[in-house]
Parts: C-alpha cells; structure tokens; sequence
C-alpha cells in the first residue's frame, strides 16, 4: 500500500512537470503572439529627408520645408475648449470630431496623426497653447516645396500611401502613413529620392522612459538621406513654354538631340505642383480631377495622337533606305486619292518634305509596300508592311520609349497582324492602309516620340532614349539606358535631303512666315492631327540650328489648326528662348502668348460637368460632343479611312 | 548518497545567487545583490550549523520549535510591520524576517513527530483532527496577517499525511475539489452539473461491477455527485462572496487574462510576454529586456521564473523545471529509503512544500494558476524564504546523512 502510495507522489509531481514544461514549449517555440507583443523594445523609425530636384543649371526645382505634423493620443487627450482648439489648428469642429474618431479606431493609447503639415508660422502661434492641451503631441516633418508653379506633370507629386499600394509592395518597406511618390519623377526615382529609412531600437522601461539602445545598437540601421535628382530641365525654358501654352491644350517636349535630355516638357493645361503638397490635398485633387480639360493628365508621355505630316520624314527616310525610292524620286498628283494645298513644283524628297505634298508620299508609300518581287498585291503589301513596321520601330514608334516617368503611352505602329485581325489574311492591301502613308490612320504617337523622332532627324540617325533625370546623388550620372545609342539603321545620306527639305519647310513652305527665326536656322515639319469633329491638332516639330543642334522639340497645340499655323510659332519661339538665351520677338511672342486655342477643345462627355454651372471661362460648346480630343481608345477602323485621309496639307 | 544531494542542493542554491544577482545588477540594485548573497552566506553558515546539530535534536525538539514558531506569528500580529497590506514581517534593526516561512519548518517537524509516534494512527478520525489542528493552528495566524498565499502552502502537508496513512479519500476530495472548482470557473456551473450527472451515470453502469450496482451505491453515488454539483454552482458564490477583492480578481484574470489588464491581469500578461519572448534559447544572460525594464512586477521575487524564461529560453526554463523535479523526486526516494519514520515523514512534508511552491509558483507565471504571492524554492530573492528553505532541505539531509547509523542501531 504505502509502496504505491509513494508513486502516485512521483505521479502527481511528473504529471504538473510535464504539464509546465509542456506549456512552455507552446508560450515559447510554438506561439509567437507573445514574442511579438514585446513592448520594452520599440522601434522608432527615422525618416530621412527626400532628395531634392535640381534644374540643369543648378537651380532649385523642389526642396523640402520643416513642418510639423501633430499627433494626439486619445485616452490622454483632454481638451476643455474645443472651439478655441479647432480655431488654433483651423479645423472644423465636424473634422475635430472625426479625426479624433479615426485616431480612436486606430488605438485609444498610442498617439495618431492628428493635423499634417502646419508650417513653421502656425506652428509658432499652435506651440505655445499646445501646453493646454495634454495628449497632444508634434513631430516634425517635411513637405515638398517647389520654386515656381511649373512641372506639375513631370515632377509628381508625393502623398500618403494606400491601402491598395501598402498591400501591394513586394518588400515590406512602407508603413501605414508614409509618403510616397505617386507619379511622375517622384514615383520614377522613389527609391532614390527616399532614401533609406532607419530604424533605431530602444529599449523602453514600463513607464516609457528610454533605457538606450538595444543590444548597443547592433540591429539599427542608420537612416540613408534620400539623393538629389539633377534634372536636365531648363527652369527658364520650361517657364517659358509653359506661358507659350497659356490658354492652349497640347504639350511641349524639347530635348538636347546629343544626349536625349529633355531641356522642357510641358502639358497643358497645367496646374500648381504645390497644390497637391498641402493640407488640402484631396481637395485640390478633386477639384482637378472634375476639371473638364483634364489638367491631370500629362500630354506630353500620355497623350495618344496621330502625327499627321510630320511623319512623312520618316516615310521618306524608310523608303530611301529600302531603296524604294531614291533622294531625286518625283511624283505627281496624279493617281493619288488625296488632295494637295497649292505649292511650287517638286524636285526630290526635300522639296516633298518642303511643301508637304500628300500624293507624292502616297506614292512613296505605295512603292514602300510594293518594293518586292510579290505580284500578289495583298501578299506584297503584308511583306511590305512587314519590312515598313520593322524600320519604323527603329525610330521608337509603337512602344515605350522608356523616359524616366512613369505610365509612358505605349502608342501604335499597326503591324500585318494588326491588320489581318480585322480585315482577315489577303484582306488589306497597300489602298487600305493608305492612310499611313500621311501620319494619319492607326498610327498613335504621343509628343514625346515625336521629339524624339526631330532629334534622331537631327542627329542624322540615331537617338538616345529621352530622360529628364542626368545625375541621380550627383550630376552626370545617368541611369545606364540613358547613355546607349540607338541606331534608327537608316543611313546617314538619306538625312540630308529630309533636313533640306525641313530647312526650305521654315524658310518658304508650309511654316507661317513669323515663325522663322532671325539668325538662327530652324528645320521644322509642320503635321496635322485631325479630328473627326472639332478643329484639327496643329503639331510642329524642329530642331535647330541645321548644323550641330542644340536643341529638338515637338509641339502639339490641341484643336488650332494646321500646324504650320499654331504649333510652329510656339516652337520657334521655344527655340529662339534656348539658343540665343532671349527672344527679340516681343510682339510675336506675346501674340502667342495670348491665343487662346481652349475654347475649341472639346470636352470629352465623361468629362462633361453634370451641371452647367461649372467653369467660368469655358465657352460651353452648343452640345456636348462625343469624340475624345485626345484619343485614348484606338482608332475605329474601317470603311470612313479614306475620308480621313482628304485634308492633308 | 548524501555527497549527490548536497552537489544538488548546492548547484540550486548556486542558481538561486546567480539569478538574483543578475537582476540586481541590471536593476542598478546593489542592496538586493549583496543582500542575497549575504542570505546566501549566512545559510552556508546555516548548513554548517545544522549538519552540526545532533540529528536527534530536530526530533526532540519539534514541539519546541513549533512552540516558538506560534509565538513568532503571535507576535507578528502584534509588532509586525506593515508590507503591502500583510503584517507579516518583523523588524530586526535593517532586516525584516517573516515568520510564516520558518512556521513551515516548525510544522513539519512538529507533524512529522506526531504522525510517527507509534500510538497514533492516522487513519482514526481522531488523530486526522489532531494532524489537522496542527497544520491549521499557524494557518490561521498567518491569514490572520493577512498573507494567503503562505498560509495555502500548508495543504502541502497533505502530501505527508497521505503517505503517512491517512486514506486516499482525503487527497483525493482535494484535487477533486481544486479540478472542479477550475472547471466550473471556465464553464458555466450548468454544463459543468450536467456533464457530473452523466458521468455519475457512465460509472454506474459500466465502471462499478455489475454485483455492486444495488440501490445502495446508487443512493451513495447520487449524494457524492450531488455533492459536487452543490459545490460547483456554489463556486461562483465563493468567488463572489467569500474571496476578497483583489483575490477575486486573480481568479477572474486566470480565466480571462484581459480582465484587469491594468492590475493584476498585467501581471500575468507581461509575465507570459516576458516568458514567450525568449523563444527557444533565449536572449542571452542580462539581455532579457522585458524584465529588466520593469515590464513584470516582483520579478526578482514571486515572478523571477520571467527571467529565466526570457533570458535562458525554453531550454533553460525546462531545465529548471527538471532540476526542481529532480529534487522533488530525489527527496521523495531518500525518504523512502529512510528507516526512521520521523526522517521520512519529514522528507515528505519538504517535497510536498517544494512541490507547492514549484506548482503554483511556475504555474502563475505561465499563466496557469492563480495568482499568489509564493516565492520559487531557492531561486526567489529574499531572505526569510532563502534560509526557510535552506533549513528546511538541510534538515532532512541531516536526518538522511544519519540514515547509515540509526540503520546499525536499529
């Protein structure tokens, strides 16, 4: 009895031992719950300060100012006179009372953002009340600042993260909170321009008092200050076209055709890049986003247009060097189905180029898609047109060129397969797709590939990708694509008779008459987008001067005209400012300064204001019109191809 | 035999300074660290003088030290002074002594002199009054200054008594009693009464021979079971009515952890925190952060098992476990082996009071048991328990190194 007596003893001690050591096996291997409610170490984040954007001259484009954001904890919180305090930070009792709620959800004992970004003035005035209200805590800060309301588009801007965006990020990097770069630079260069957070781990008592760092700071990780980006924009240039566009819907690219910087990019209309850097960000965003000629959106890499004539350069360039035609070629009106303005006679491609004659590159195209040994028209236009897409591509059409901002239109080049989709194997010819022959059709191209298109003209051939960032941390630092060559594989000679006949284009052409430029030689080809409704886009591309180019530039003016009429002007203008450092053209220049080209932009329908009361200076038009001005949507095909193809200069 | 019991005495007395100290340090406490190894020093001293001591003289003078133990919690009563609530210290010039651990030395002599004397049986319901008026005389004095916890430790007598002859039935109402009681805690006292009723009915027909199933056993079955189901509805009543506050709330929190997260649910959160954040192998001697920084109260004293959980892992708090198992066992066996009854009787009150104390007091910080304020055997700081339990170990090491003479005189 008593033998077993003593092992129900041992049993009863092994039974809690087993139970314990058990228990502690699940507290301390298997559950980590407690592990990571840990609370005597706390991480504290150390934001650097975002780099700052230079201009190519070393000015200032965006910089950081201190702010301070204020943070309240709710179970601390006691505020006696909340009118006095919503009137101190200037907010409205209703926004008092949801901010409280919001920081409350997100925990009643931890401080939460409460008002972001008072400037360093109202924070003076908040600071010294501030003692009268416990739970109310500051912390600094930063906003973006820019030193002149110009680049809107380009920059970007900076807000708080999603929801969206922090559960789509691949490394945890980001925190419920933080800004980040949403478009544009910003967003392009983010991982440069934040740096690289730090953490520091400090080991707090029960009471929240710091007890210095854990394990001696093995763990930390120094915060890494974001690097400046040097741009290669031209500050001055920039403001300066951004004034030729006032009143104007379009967009303006200029880019060095040596190395592919683009000295200026303009999207018109544009609106305040400091808008979007304030408290009242969602409002502001909103107020944009409703604004029928839809300010958001960047024109110049995002706007889908057709190049209109000045495509023919590259026409001319494809079919010379597939020896389809030579450099002397002439072509009469005869035959064409397009109809031409009236212009001198021709003697070659340059004086094609020179009056932008629409049947004499009908042909040159005909022969482009025709130049094999097929007698079967359609199986020789596929072959052709095979052998066109691939020389065109060269030159950047139809895909992204790969500029430094994010959400790059892709563009069109329509290939055979894009044309057997809808017309069927043997179903298109060269009469179907005649239309390309002229920049008109299913070609999408958007301002920035046409900039490139005049400095691969003007470099006689090649181009460099066109980026806006030249130095990442210091300048003359490039990312590495931006230092390749591309070849466009069109020889060099074939050039010369393009430039000419850009050069004769400006001087007695298509080119209104203003827009030469004294002393300077300017080689420009005027192109017009059309519309099924509304005026015509009027587009103009130049680089200038003829020999050792400074600068390339493509200009869009939406529903202006022709383009030697609205385009060119800006663009001559544009050029005079950069070459010669000032333009003496007061009078022109403040003529187009002045032209208003708005009031013909038609408002898309999904942009229409729902009720008529909307902006003031916009002329409604009589009723709403349908077609988009700046065409997201391909192109519908078919049998109306040929109308479109009637009044080409 | 003997040389292996000191090596393990010695190796848990080694932990307990090296613990401690560790604390103080980090706690910039220099009075704790010193003072701890000064008990420690002095409970050498201790040893020294018990393994001096005639072993005869523990058995002849029980009832002596038992007497001057009563007196002692008498007089806590009167001059103690006040520590969180409980007038259980007394004062001696820069250091306090708590009687009610050294009442636990005097009891188990004093119970084991009386369950060995040979004209007492413990299974006559008049010698169990007897035993029990012994436990409960300083039970009570010790509640009465107010320190519960201490005076639960004295149920560790059970584990003497039951092997001593005490029937089985006596323990075993205990545990019943302590599983039902925790049961109806978590469930509703109507689950609890209906889950009994089923039970009472599965035993009665399939566990009780069919020969015994006569209206007796059921009538006799029917009154246990009603018994404990009177008892169960009535735990919500005792928890409400009887406990006091504060120890209401430790029973509350053991359910639900969340319940004072402020109090002593804090406690037991931050303890498990501490505990589970160590991981497998810990973070490394000193590196525990949740206890150095305060985060656990009384962690050199009732919560010290947080550190070793923190800082030495899983690893180094199952072998804490299995050391004390170890003792406990080792204990238990040596007082088997004893041929002087008094020896083994004495043996079982120590690892009954070690098992107690290892039980609740691990179980707490796990989360696992009520909340009571015990300090771990020979790990906790402080230096009425440290020599309590020095003496009380070394005492049946006394009696057991005397085992191989008092065999050739028997």
């Amino acid at each position: 009895m008593s033998e077993k007596k003593q092992f129900y003893v041992y049993g009863l001690f092994v039974l809690v031992a087993i139970l314990y050591i058990s228990r502690l096996l699940y507290l301390q291997v298997l559950d980590n719950t407690y592990e990571t409610s840990s609370n005597s170490i706390k991480a504290i984040a150390d934001v650097p300060m975002r780099g700052q954007i230079y201009d190519r001259n070393g000015k200032l484009i965006v910089y950081n100012t201190l702010v301070y954001d204020i943070y309240v904890t709710p179970n601390k919180a006691k505020v006696s006179d909340t009118l006095s305090f919503c009137n101190l930070l200037n907010i409205s009792r209703y926004e008092f009372d949801s901010l409280m709620k919001t920081a409350r959800r997100y925990s009643p004992v931890k401080p939460s953002l409460f008002v972001r970004g008072l400037s360093k003035e109202d924070f003076a005035r908040v600071q010294d009340a501030m003692v009268d209200y416990p739970g109310f805590e500051y912390q600094k800060s930063s906003i973006r600042t820019y030193s002149a309301p110009t680049l809107a588009h380009a920059l970007g801007y900076v807000s708080e993260i999603s929801q969206k965006q922090l559960d789509a990020q691949e490394e945890p990097y980001y925190r419920q909170g933080d800004l980040v770069g949403q478009s544009g630079l910003e967003r392009f260069y983010e991982e440069q321009l934040r740096g690289r957070r730090g953490v520091r781990y400090v080991m707090q008592d029960v009471h929240g008092v710091n007890k210095g760092p854990w394990k001696d700071g093995e763990l930390d990780t120094t915060a890494l200050a974001g690097q400046n980006l040097y741009t290669s924009i031209d500050l001055d240039l920039q403001q300066y076209s951004d004034s030729l566009m006032a009143h104007k819907a379009g967009a303006v690219v200029a880019i060095e055709p040596s190395s592919g910087e683009i000295l200026a990019i303009t999207s018109a209309p544009s609106y305040d890049p400091a808008l979007f850097a304030t408290r009242e960000f969602s409002k502001n965003y909103a107020q944009l986003a409703l604004n029928p000629y839809r300010p958001l959106l960047n024109r110049a890499v995002m706007g889908n247009y057709r190049p209109g004539s000045t495509f023919k350069t590259v026409q001319a360039l494809v079919a010379m060097q597939e020896g389809a035609i030579g450099p002397g070629s002439i072509f009469g009106h005869a035959g064409a189905p397009v109809k031409c303005h009236g212009h001198g006679g021709i003697s070659g491609v340059h004086s094609a180029i020179q009056w932008s004659c629409n049947p004499y590159f009908y042909h040159v195209f005909r022969r482009m898609l025709y130049a094999n040994a097929e007698k079967n028209a359609f199986k020789a236009s596929a072959i052709g047109l095979e052998k066109w897409h691939s020389y065109v591509e060269k030159f950047g059409f139809g895909q992204r060129l790969g500029v430094d901002l994010p959400s790059e239109a892709l563009g069109k080049l329509p290939d055979v397969a894009f044309y057997d989709k809808i017309y069927g194997k043997k179903g298109w010819k060269f009469s179907t797709v005649a239309s390309l022959g002229i920049g008109e059709g299913e070609l999408l191209i958007t301002p920035l590939k046409l900039a490139n298109l005049a400095a691969t003209i003007a470099n006689r051939g090649w181009y460099k990708i066109p980026h806006l960032v030249k130095g990442i941390g210091k300048n003359d630092n490039p990312l590495p694509q931006y230092k390749e060559v591309h070849e466009t594989g069109v020889n060099r000679a074939y050039f010369v008779p393009i430039v000419n006949g850009m050069e004769m284009a400006v001087v007695r052409g298509t080119v209104s008459r203003g827009a030469n430029i004294p002393d300077i030689v300017m080689c420009g080809k005027t192109g017009t987008s059309q519309n099924k409704k509304g005026k015509d886009h009027s587009i103009f591309i130049a680089f200038a001067p003829k020999d050792n180019p400074k600068i390339a530039i493509a200009v869009f003016v939406e529903n202006a005209g022709f383009g030697g009429f609205a385009a060119a002007p800006v663009a001559s203008l544009i050029i005079e400012k950069f070459v010669k450092g000032k333009v003496d053209r007061q009078a022109y220049e403040n003529e187009w300064k002045n032209k208003n080209f708005l009031q013909n932009v038609i408002i898309p329908k999904s942009q229409l204001p729902k009720k008529p009361d909307a902006p003031a200076e916009k002329k409604e038009p009589a009723k709403p019109k349908p077609e988009a001005v700046i065409v997201q949507t391909e192109v519908k095909v078919g049998s109306k191809q040929s109308a479109r193809i009637t009044d080409n200069e | 035999m003997y040389a292996s019991c000191v090596i393990m005495g010695l190796f848990n007395v080694y932990a307990a300074v090296y613990d401690p100290e560790d604390q103080t340090k980090l706690f910039d406490l220099a009075n704790n660290a010193g003072r701890q190894l000064m008990f420690i020093g002095t409970g050498v001293l201790l040893i020294i003088s018990i393994l001096v001591i005639d072993h005869k003289f523990w058995e002849a003078f029980a009832p002596i030290i038992y007497g001057a133990c009563i007196f002692l919690l008498l007089l806590v009563l009167v001059i103690g002074s006040n520590v969180n609530g409980s007038r259980s210290w007394i004062k001696l010039g820069a250091f306090s002594l708590q009687p009610a651990e050294f009442a636990k030395i005097g009891t188990a002599l004093m119970l084991a002199k009386y369950a060995v004397q040979p004209n007492i049986n413990l299974t006559k319901f008049k010698d169990q009054l007897w035993a029990a008026g012994l436990i409960l005389l300083p039970m009570v004095l010790i509640l009465a200054s107010k320190e519960t916890g201490c005076a639960l430790v004295f149920a560790a007598f059970m584990v003497m008594l039951y092997r001593e002859g005490i029937q089985g039935i006596y323990p075993a109402i205990l545990l019943i009693a302590i599983v039902l009681f925790i049961l109806s805690l978590f469930f509703s006292a109507v689950y609890v009464s209906i889950g009994l009723v089923a039970l009472g009915i599965l035993v009665f027909k399939f566990v009780i021979p069919r020969y015994e199933r006569t209206r007796k056993t059921a009538t006799n079955m029917s009154i246990i079971f009603g018994l404990m189901i009177v008892f169960v509805t009535s735990v919500d009543l005792i928890v409400k009515y009887v406990l006091q506050p504060h120890q209401r709330k430790r029973v509350e929190v053991l359910v639900n952890p969340k319940a004072d997260p402020m109090g002593i649910g804090w406690n037991v959160t931050q303890s498990k925190i501490a505990i589970g954040s160590g991981r497998l192998w810990g973070k490394g001697f000193l590196d525990g952060t949740q206890t150095k920084f305060n985060f656990v109260p009384a962690q050199d004293t009732d919560f010290i098992f947080c550190t070793i959980g923190e800082e030495h892992g899983f690893v180094g708090s199952a072998a804490v476990v299995l050391i004390l198992l170890g003792l406990m066992c080792r204990i238990v066996f040596l007082a088997e082996r004893q041929r002087n009854r008094f020896a083994r009787a004495y043996g079982y009150c120590v690892a009954g009071i070690l098992f107690f104390h290892f039980m609740v007091n691990i179980g707490m910080t796990i989360g696992m048991m009520v909340v009571i304020g015990i300090p771990l055997p020979f790990f906790s700081y402080g230096g009425s328990s440290m020599w309590a339990f020095t003496i009380l170990l070394f005492i049946f090491l006394k009696l057991d190194a005397q085992r191989p003479f008092t065999l050739s005189r028997a």
